[in-house]
């Protein structure tokens, strides 16, 4: 029993059980001292994950995987939260009764995405998986005084219980057909019988979901736009992330079924995903609708990273996941700064943010602009990454929809930029941005900046754990 | 590492925006002339550039090679050749002359001036980098830039800026996507995994096989062809200038194009030649499309800035039929025509705009006599008009000359279609100096005031380039020639050497 493999979460697990200790002796008074507490406690366990590189190995039966893949995937993981705690830190002091539980669930949510990014079997992953949701469920219905938000997570609940059912069913048929729940030892592609295969389509339904990934992708927009806002910010990038991470440890960890079966499934699905997402994006009128339609098609993009199948793929889902939380995050983040602004998210109210807040109105910019693959940005280069792996099997039309894609989505990106830099603004007062959020939004910021024309800092590393990841 | 005017004259406008970033907006005055002074320190870089150029060592200079990420083989090289030297100094000249033509901007001064000079050096970024990651870069971070100034800043008459601006922006990017696929494709396939690089000079030397070549050539002529205004995707840039405000439709008409036709050559003729051969035909083919259709659809246009929008997409046809001669007289015409027709265009531009703040109008039949109220803006127009129809002793005669010898000896009768487009050429502009600038003086335009100061300084510089480069053509020929024949004798080496063999060598 090597306990060091686990060391990152069960750090994660105390944390969060002194938060709510915490939480629970202080009341109600307390409330800004707890998200300073929150922001120590994870920037402590971001510095514990560096000590975990280069572990490598395995433990507890095989059920238990830490290479280098699983420690980046957690960083990207507790970088998203640091940063949404510090963009939503006053957000959530906004909120009516108790907001203290909020960080609390917010490490336990945590916690189950680090166990999807480790699981080396199904069992593990589904617990991780559950850990994850259902801390979610809570957390979207967290604004009690809104019943956009309760509707939210009444949705949430339903569909999500409904989508873990599916990957449950999916589990028990490839556990049946396999006679091993261990992704190691799953059987040869010879072997593959449709039993399993059937089993593999429900993982694939079950994670396209939780991935938002057409057609899985309705519960989305509804659910972004009735969250509390550093909510959504979570559940688009950290909650994905994790989908994904699990889903390449399913499908390229031990591959259930013959790849050329599976890998048509998710060259459809990331096809389709990229162009409706993209294209359903363009009438939106609300800001946070209109971002999770990005970040559908944001999937769809990562998605062909997964179709490589190969360390060059796993590269640029690696890298991505992390230009694309830090970029969602920070566009996020603006969204929560005008919106405690002006008491709402359409897009309209952004306009003439150029003169009521500089910073804010450059970030979102910046942001978006990654989003949409633009260089100097780093959104680019994480594009380039993914879609030329794919294209280096000398598959090109991923690359193509890709790529022509990424140039549509430009116009609805855009449509905030101009709304922010043509517009005049309604209420000329400028926005506060407090300490917390500008650290948030600089750093935000600096990253897509510097790793747009500067990758090699993060590639270096994202490479590394995409080999780690296939045992080079 | 050793002196660089070239990567000197590239930073100039970058560190003179982020100083502007420190200047308190309402110094207008200081605003302009720090943006002034950086450009002319990068126009002085690239003349020394230009006239300190080796002919007889040839090739690369002034190079700076500093490897960036190698893991992917991204090397931020700069240099130039006598390719690239004449589109730096035109952008140069164009950047320079586009900050006094938008002297009299007060609205937003600060921010306007910071993005012009984000655009001017994106510009030059891409005529001097050697590695294609970094050209790429260099050539999509002036998109943004171009988006925002004319949302702006633009002008909204026959179509809205909103429009206009969307409009530009996505068929540049829509086209990039493809040269990107294309770009990608080269880079994959020139050399195995471990040795890949970007750089352009690397790439050139790899081989590929024919198939492969027809494919990519053809996303890169897509690509650039969009670029370049090649008929039928030039619809962006006769809407896009009119609502792009003086100095971008200066930068953009007059070098922001040409990288179009400067990355044909040297990316796609350069390092698929078998591709280019291919193609060739069917680019002289919508060359002559460019050239008559876009100068017909002139002819029948009333607001002042279409005019030129569409004479410069017909222009662009005399370049493209240049370039598909593939032989060193032709592409020796259309690098020279890129050049003569940027001056031209954006000394163009620059009058409409001084026309345009005094009058409010580009309205063709709303104005006239302008000559009379107006005689050093009339000057300039009349320059650049003559200019475009090609009269001897001005700067786009030798050009055109060269690319209908060039282009007859390939295609002969396209060349001589596309010599009749010179007919209507005449007849359009002709017809706009006539209606805009003469008849009788109009008694509402009396108290308009005529350029001066530093809003001489476009008509001054274009112009005089305009009228040396006329007198003296083996300044800019020579230049050209130095850095077009090496890339055609390998060229045509390749093509015959590779035809030879029974083509498709791997």
């Amino acid at each position: 029993m090597n306990f060091n493999l686990l060391s990152t979460e069960i750090a994660t697990a105390l944390f969060g059980s002194v938060l709510l200790i915490l939480s629970l002796v202080t009341g109600k008074d307390a409330r800004r001292g707890l998200g300073h507490a929150t922001l120590a406690g994870l920037l402590v366990l971001l510095l514990i994950t560096f000590t975990q590189y280069g572990i490598n190995s395995g433990g507890f039966s095989g059920t238990w995987i830490l290479d280098d893949y699983a420690v980046f995937m957690k960083q990207v993981f507790i970088i998203a939260a640091i940063l949404v705690v510090f963009a939503g830190k006053s957000y959530v002091e906004d909120f009516t009764g108790n907001c203290n539980e909020f960080y609390v669930l917010m490490v336990f949510a945590l916690l189950g995405m680090m166990g999807m990014a480790s699981a080396g079997d199904l069992i593990t992953l589904y617990v991780s998986l559950e850990t994850m949701t259902i801390s979610f469920y809570i957390l979207v219905a967290y604004n009690l005084t809104s019943g956009k938000s309760a509707e939210a997570g009444l949705k949430y609940l339903i569909l999500g219980a409904l989508s873990s059912a599916v990957i449950l069913y999916g589990m028990s048929l490839v556990y049946g057909a396999a006679g091993t729940t261990l992704f190691a030892k799953m059987p040869p592609v010879s072997v593959a019988s449709p039993v399993l295969l059937l089993g593999a389509v429900m993982l694939v339904a079950g994670f396209g979901f939780k991935i938002a990934a057409v057609p899985f992708h309705m519960w989305s927009p509804d659910i972004y736009e009735g969250a509390p806002t550093p909510v959504t910010a979570f559940l688009a990038v950290a909650s994905k992330a994790a989908g994904f991470a699990a889903m390449l440890r399913v499908f390229l960890g031990g591959t259930p079924v013959a790849p050329d079966n599976w890998l048509g499934i998710i060259a459809v699905l990331a096809a389709i995903t990229m162009i409706i997402g993209n294209l359903v994006a363009i009438p939106q009128t609300g800001i946070k609708r209109m971002l999770a339609y990005s970040s559908i098609a944001q999937a769809g993009y990562i998605l062909v990273g997964l179709m490589a199948a190969d360390p060059a793929g796993v590269n640029g889902v690696l890298f991505y996941s992390m230009i694309y939380a830090v970029a969602n995050v920070g566009a996020f983040a603006v969204v929560i700064a005008v919106e405690r602004a002006t008491g709402s998210d359409e897009i309209a109210v952004f306009g003439g943010l150029w003169q009521r807040q500089p910073l804010l109105a450059s970030v979102m910019t910046v942001c978006l602009l990654s989003l949409a693959g633009i260089p100097p940005m780093a959104g680019f280069v994480g594009k380039f990454l993914l879609f030329s792996a794919i294209m280096d099997q000398g598959i090109y039309w991923p690359a193509f929809i890709g790529f022509v894609m990424s140039m549509i989505s430009v116009y609805y990106y855009l449509r905030v930029a101009l709304v922010i830099w043509r517009d005049e603004p309604k209420d000329p007062a400028p926005i506060a941005v407090e300490s917390g959020m500008r650290l948030a939004v600089m750093a935000a910021l600096a990253v897509t900046v510097v790793l747009g024309v500067y990758p090699a800092v993060l590639s270096d590393l994202s490479l590394a754990a995409a080999k780690s990841f296939f045992g080079m | 590492m050793n002196f660089s005017p070239i990567a000197i004259a590239l930073l100039a406008p970058i560190v003179g925006a982020m100083l502007l970033i420190f200047i308190p907006k309402d110094e207008r005055r200081l605003i302009r002339w720090i943006a002034a002074f950086s450009m002319g320190i990068a126009l002085l870089l690239s003349l020394a550039a230009y006239f300190m150029y080796d002919f007889v060592k040839g090739g690369f200079q002034y190079t700076i090679s500093i490897p960036w990420v190698k893991e992917l083989g991204i090397t931020l090289a700069l240099g130039a050749d006598g390719l690239s030297l004449p589109m730096l100094l035109l952008t140069n000249l164009i950047g320079f002359s586009a900050i006094f033509a938008s002297w009299n901007i007060d609205k937003r001064t600060k921010e306007f001036f910071i993005l012009l000079l984000l655009l001017i050096a994106g510009v030059m970024g891409t005529f001097v980098s050697l590695d294609l990651f970094v050209f790429f870069l260099f050539y999509e971070v002036v998109v943004i830039p171009i988006y925002i100034m004319v949302i702006i800043w633009g002008s909204s008459k026959r179509v809205t800026k909103e429009y206009a601006g969307m409009k530009l922006t996505i068929y540049l990017l829509i086209g990039s996507a493809f040269l990107l696929v294309g770009l990608v494709a080269l880079y994959l396939n020139a050399y195995p995994a471990g040795q890949r690089t970007f750089l352009m000079s690397a790439l050139a030397q790899a081989s590929f096989s024919e198939s492969f070549q027809i494919y990519c050539f053809a996303l890169l002529a897509f690509g650039f062809g969009s670029l370049l205004s090649m008929f039928p995707f030039h619809s962006w840039s006769p809407d896009g200038y009119a609502g792009a405000p003086t100095a971008v439709s200066m930068i953009h008409a007059g070098v922001l194009k040409k990288i179009g036709g400067y990355g044909l050559l040297r990316i796609g003729v350069l390092t698929l030649p078998l591709g280019a051969k291919f193609w060739a035909p069917v680019i002289a083919l919508l060359a002559v499309g460019n050239v008559a259709y876009a100068g017909f659809i002139a002819l029948a246009q009333k607001d002042l800035k279409y005019v030129v929008g569409y004479s410069s997409v017909s222009h662009m046809g005399y370049v493209l039929i240049g370039l598909a001669a593939m032989n060193v007289i032709g592409v020796n015409g259309a690098v020279a025509n890129m050049f003569a027709h940027g001056v031209m265009s954006a000394l163009f531009f620059a009058m409409i705009g001084w026309v345009y703040e005094r009058t409010h109008t580009r309205w063709i039949p709303d104005l006239g006599g302008l000559g009379h109220q107006m005689p050093r803006v009339a000057t300039g127009m009349l320059l650049a008009g003559m200019a475009g129809l090609g009269l001897p002793g001005l700067v786009s005669f030798v050009p055109e000359f060269t690319i209908f010898i060039g282009s007859f000896a390939a295609y002969p009768v396209l060349a001589v279609l596309a010599i009749a487009g010179v007919v209507i050429t005449a007849l359009y502009t002709l017809r706009v100096l006539a209606n805009v600038l003469f008849g009788p003086r109009r008694a509402e335009f009396d108290d308009l005031q005529d350029i001066k100061g530093p809003e001489m300084v476009p008509l001054v510089v274009l112009g005089a380039v305009l009228i040396l480069a006329g007198m003296f053509p083996w300044y800019l020929m020579d230049m050209v020639n130095a850095g077009v024949q090496p890339i055609v004798d390998t060229v045509l080496a390749k093509v015959s050497q590779m035809t030879a063999l029974g083509g498709g060598v791997k």
